[in-house]
């Protein structure tokens, strides 16, 4: 019977059907359950890992489809950027075992810093992408991926985006076909990508491109739905559901499964049994520029936008002039943006930051919402390590000026990724800079997955862990401070003591995330109303379990874990337990 | 038959997410198609959430827009105030009255808006309003506030009684079982 699988959940099972043993990726929402699901198999079928980061996830899979494996890797759009390098040689190199990457788009930016559009590395790295529209497809897609990989030489990219990756659908499972491993054979004109060689590859990587263009002129994965032919639709992924249903029978539809590259003759054919042609894609206008190249003249982003989600009712609007009726409440409702959570560790470390009135060089994690009010802390967010490396840049702009006021903040797992290489840079290139790792033992943000920094496996079994003190001693910064950050004073203390100093230095600020279950948490907080003076000075740490009610400040019991920053704020002495 | 919208709305952390996968199961074993949207990450942390539950005999998109939801199960009354615009004209509101205080609330820039349930009951909306953390509390748990709806939920629609009932003991951990049962039970009994 037909199973609800999330996409992700979809491409795992897929990876499962196809055979693939070696799995490596770094969590980033929307991509991160492909991985969890994945290593719900056993590690003896299927290897699974986090690794630091995307750029060793992929080529972690390169190495593992070198030696003749199916491999896998999955990624958020952001983290293809670091996993670049790796997959435009790898396009040149191709593959022994089947490779595929995924990659999931976040339009709309749900939990991203920016809205990029994959597609254009297909065609950039000059490799296929594949592009399913629900979780049936994303398991089909995926082991269709793995075919076209091993028949055309070549990794294999899976477009998703967060409507296909965390929308369930309806998945028929089937059983694994097991690849036998060939014998390993060195092949250095495949695999040894220095000039001679990879001049040899170039022009293999053309021809690759021009036989896939043969391939997508009739492959299964593009498919022509003739209805209706006053409105034709060229679409893909996500958007064909939203254009299927906006429009239903009263259009025709060419869904390019594969969206590069992309058919010609197909195309042409298509448009010209439709009396009005329309591309629907979201984000760029990846589609409707291959269309014009074709000669076409689509009606394509001079009526839809570039940015954001599309929907039914946004393509109803657009296309037909239809608006849905709906009833509105009538006044401001006060917006809901997400905040730390109750007994986060980051916290106190932040009301510090805006009372000490430095300049923060942010990073991506949960506590990027350091920047939300009130705690409102946080005067950059860049990418992946930006944190430390800008720190540097922002000092040495500052011809040193601001090292006594300035930080970097950048979470455990983080660090691991991208920040010591930032922070190699501030002892080799020497800037006073003070960075704080706010170490809470977890990657937070996607939903608490283990690293290399807290002792455990994907599985949760133990493995090595960085030890960061260490690490950060051996790179050059001799100044190392281990605090806790419950402990609003010594937070204070120490970050003054180290903006002070005259060489780099580092806090790593350590505490588990209170969502752990592995946290114990103490028993809640009350307040004394009669102690309560009133002065409002519990919120300023933005707390979601602290609320003002007639006037005296309320714990709510149900959220608060005791993690005592509140009682620390008190200086009438009204929270107690 | 036309596909029919449901929507899950609520506060990060509130259940939501186990709620859709009772009720998607429901479905599936009832035969239709289905399709269940949620997003994940940061809104999760104490955020305004939102999850779209569709079927049918085909079900394209998986995103329900405004004028589009047959019936809108609130977690928290100052979301179905937010999410009031996404009911079709004579659809169905249930509301937990439940009240959890955003941020801008907290720190004083705004102010929670008085007498919502009220105030959407004037504009001829089918509201059905319940204290369903009470309910919660009375079976065992303030965390089966999701379940207790769904078993108000499981009133107005027109399924099985055991079909509920098996897609609770597949999606709750069996430890949790006792309380989740009680907890449906207890919507289901409010809603009839």
């Amino acid at each position: 019977m037909a199973k609800l699988m999330l996409g992700n959940q979809a491409v795992a099972r897929g990876l499962y059907e196809a055979g693939v043993t070696v799995v490596s990726s770094y969590p980033g929402t929307p991509s991160t359950e492909i991985t969890e699901f994945a290593s719900t198999y056993p590690e003896d079928v299927m290897h699974t890992e986090w690794a630091p980061n995307e750029k060793v996830a992929c080529e972690t899979a390169v190495g593992a489809s070198i030696a003749g494996a199916r491999s896998f890797t999955a990624m958020k759009h952001v983290g293809l950027n670091v996993a670049a390098d790796p997959l435009f040689t790898a396009s040149y190199t191709g593959v022994t075992g089947g490779m595929v990457i995924a990659v999931a788009d976040d339009q709309g930016m749900h939990s991203s810093q920016n809205e990029q559009d994959s597609r254009h590395y297909a065609m950039a790295a000059k490799v296929p992408m594949l592009e399913p529209s629900d979780s049936g497809e994303c398991k089909e897609f995926t082991k269709i991926a793995y075919d076209i990989s091993e028949k055309f030489d070549t990794p294999v990219i899976l477009r998703l985006s967060t409507r296909v990756s965390h929308s369930q659908s309806k998945v028929e499972e089937c059983d694994r076909v097991e690849k036998a491993l060939p014998e390993y054979q060195r092949n250095v004109a495949k695999y040894v990508m220095m000039p001679a060689y990879a001049k040899a590859k170039h022009v293999v990587v053309e021809q690759r491109t021009a036989d896939l263009i043969k391939y997508a002129e009739e492959c299964p994965l593009n498919t022509i739905e003739m209805n209706d032919t006053k409105i034709g639709v060229i679409t893909a992924g996500i958007a064909y559901q939203y254009a299927k249903e906006a429009l239903g029978e009263n259009a025709s539809y060419l869904k390019l499964g594969m969206v590069y590259p992309m058919p010609e003759k197909l195309i042409k054919d298509f448009a010209a049994k439709v009396d009005k042609l329309y591309v629907i894609e979201e984000l760029d206008d990846f589609i409707e520029t291959h269309c014009r190249k074709l000669g076409l003249d689509p009606i394509g982003k001079s009526l839809f936008t570039l940015i954001g989600e599309y929907s039914q009712t946004y393509l109803k609007e657009k296309i037909l002039g239809e608006k849905n009726e709906c009833v509105d409440f009538g006044e401001n409702v006060p917006v809901r943006p997400p905040v730390m959570c109750a007994g986060c560790p980051h916290r106190g470390v932040f009301y510090i930051l805006k009372k000490l009135g430095v300049m923060v060089s942010g990073d991506i994690g949960c506590y990027t919402l350091g920047a939300a009010a009130p705690l409102q802390a946080m005067d950059s967010t860049v990418c992946m390590g930006a944190s430390i490396s800008g720190l540097h840049g922002f000092n040495k702009g500052r011809k040193g000026g601001y090292e006594d006021k300035a930080v970097a903040v950048i979470g455990d797992s983080t660090f691991i990724h991208s920040g010591i290489t930032g922070l190699i840079n501030i002892a080799y290139n020497r800037s006073n800079s003070t960075v704080i790792i706010l170490d809470n033992s977890i990657t937070g943000m996607t939903g608490h997955q283990n690293n290399p920094a807290n002792g455990k496996n994907i599985h949760g079994d133990p493995a090595s862990a960085v030890d960061l003190e260490s690490l950060i001693k051996s790179i050059g910064i001799n100044r190392v401070t281990v605090v806790d950050p419950g402990d609003l004073a010594q937070v204070e203390n120490v970050i003054k003591a180290e903006l002070a100093a005259d060489e780099p230095s580092v806090i790593i600020t350590r505490k588990p995330c209170a969502l752990l279950k592995s946290v114990k948490h103490k028993p809640p907080f009350k307040v004394d109303a009669d102690k309560c003076k009133s002065c409002k000075a519990c919120m300023k740490i933005g707390c979601p379990a602290i609320s003002m009610t007639s006037g005296k400040a309320k714990i709510d019991t149900t959220l608060c874990v005791g993690c005592n920053l509140c009682v620390q704020m008190c200086k009438f002495g009204a929270i107690e337990e | 038959m036309n596909t029919k919208s449901i929507m899950l709305v609520g506060v990060g952390g509130q259940g939501t997410l186990l709620a859709s996968r009772i009720l998607g199961n429901t479905l599936l074993s009832q035969g239709f198609d289905v399709k269940v949207s949620e997003v994940h990450g940061m809104s999760q942390r104490g955020g305004s959430v939102v999850t779209y539950i569709k079927y049918g005999d085909k079900v394209y998109s998986p995103v329900i827009e405004k004028g589009e939801a047959d019936v809108i199960v609130s977690f928290e009354q100052l979301e179905a105030a937010r999410w009031l615009p996404y009911l079709k004209k004579g659809g169905k509101l249930i509301t937990n009255t439940q009240q959890v205080e955003p941020m801008p609330v907290i720190t004083g820039a705004m102010e929670y808006p008085a007498e919502i349930i009220e105030k959407i009951k004037a504009k001829d909306i089918d509201i059905t309003a319940l204290d369903a953390l009470s309910l919660a509390n009375e079976a065992g748990s303030a965390r089966a506030v999701n379940v207790v709806l769904m078993g108000v939920l499981s009133t107005m629609m027109e399924f099985p009684e055991d079909a509920w009932k098996k897609a609770l003991e597949e999606c709750v951990p069996a430890k949790a079982l006792d309380i989740n049962r009680k907890a449906f039970a207890l919507g289901e009994s409010y809603g009839k």
